[in-house]
C-alpha cells in the first residue's frame, strides 16, 4: 500500500497540471531553463572573483615593473599566467553573456528585435572571446 | 466604454520615478549599470590581448590610448564599476545564502560595499600614478 501512494499521486500529478489548458496550448511561459541560468550566472560569477583577486594583484605587480612590450608578453608567456587568463576570459565573458541576456529580456519586448538582439550580442562575446583567448595562445606559444 | 472608465480607476502600480531613491534600490540599479559597463569593457581586454599577439607597434597603438588621459579616465571608470560589481556581488552571494535580509544589515552591507570599493579603488590608481 505505502508503496501504492507514490504512484498514485505521481497520475494525479500528471492529470491535474498547475497549468489551465489555455496555457498549455498557447505554449508559452517557463521555458523550463531558469535555474540552469542561475546557477551559470553564480558558478561563472564565483569563478571571475577568484581569477580577478589574482588578476588584478598580478597586473599591479606588471605595472611596477613597467608595461613595455617585452614584459608584457615575458608575464602573458608564463604558463600558469597563460592558463588563468583564458579562464579568466571564459568566466567573465561567459558571464557577461548570461548578464546581457538577462538585461535584454527584461527590457527589450519586441519580440523579433529580442531574439536578434540576444543572438548577435552572444555571437559577438563568443567571437571576442575566441579572438581572446587566440591571442594569448600565440603569445604563449 | 463604462469598462474602460472602470479601469481608469483602478489603482496603478506605482511607477519609479514616485519613489524616493533609495541606498537598495539605488545600489541594485547600479549594479546593473556596472555589468553593462563592464560588458562593454571586455572589448578593451580583447584590444589589449589582440594587440599584444599581433606585434610591438599595435602594442604601442594600444598603450598609446591606455595612457592618454581618456584611456585612462575609461580604465579608472571600468576598476570602480569592475570593483564595485565585484563586492555587490558578494553581497549577492549573501542575500543568495539567506543573511542580510534585515533592513539594516542590508544598508550597513551596502554600506561596507561603497567603503570598500573607493578605498581599494583609490589605492590601485595611487599606486599606478605613483602616489604611493
Amino acid at each position: 500500500m505505502g508503496l501504492c501512494v507514490g504512484a498514485d499521486m505521481s497520475m494525479k500529478w500528471e492529470k491535474t497540471p498547475f497549468k489551465s489548458d489555455l496555457a498549455r496550448a498557447r505554449g508559452l511561459g517557463s521555458a523550463q531553463s531558469g535555474t540552469e541560468h542561475w546557477i551559470a550566472q553564480r558558478l561563472t560569477a564565483i569563478a571571475s572573483l577568484i581569477l580577478l583577486v589574482w588578476a588584478v594583484s598580478s597586473l599591479v605587480c606588471l605595472i611596477g615593473t613597467g608595461t613595455d612590450y617585452g614584459s608584457v608578453v615575458e608575464w602573458i608567456t608564463h604558463p600558469v599566467r597563460a592558463t588563468l587568463l583564458i579562464l579568466l576570459v571564459v568566466a567573465t565573458f561567459y558571464h557577461a553573456v548570461l548578464g546581457a541576456q538577462v538585461v535584454v529580456e527584461d527590457y527589450i519586448h519586441n519580440e523579433a528585435l529580442k531574439i536578434a538582439k540576444l543572438w548577435s550580442q552572444k555571437l559577438f562575446f563568443i567571437a571576442i572571446g575566441f579572438a581572446s583567448i587566440f591571442s594569448i595562445l600565440k603569445i604563449a606559444l | 466604454m463604462a469598462s474602460t472608465k472602470q479601469e481608469d480607476k483602478r489603482p496603478l502600480s506605482p511607477h519609479l520615478q514616485i519613489y524616493k531613491p533609495q541606498m537598495t534600490t539605488v545600489m541594485s540599479i547600479f549594479h546593473r549599470l556596472t555589468g553593462i559597463a563592464l560588458a562593454l569593457g571586455t572589448i578593451m581586454v580583447t584590444w589589449f590581448f589582440l594587440a599584444v599577439a599581433m606585434g610591438p607597434e599595435s602594442y604601442a597603438t594600444f598603450r598609446d590610448f591606455a595612457v592618454h588621459p581618456i584611456g585612462q579616465f575609461m580604465l579608472f571608470g571600468w576598476s570602480a564599476a569592475l570593483f564595485y560589481h565585484m563586492f555587490n556581488g558578494i553581497r549577492h552571494f549573501f542575500w543568495d545564502m539567506g543573511y542580510l535580509f534585515k533592513i539594516k544589515n542590508a544598508y550597513r552591507a551596502g554600506a561596507v560595499v561603497l567603503l570598500v570599493t573607493v578605498i581599494v579603488t583609490g589605492a590601485l590608481w595611487a599606486y599606478v600614478w605613483g602616489l604611493i
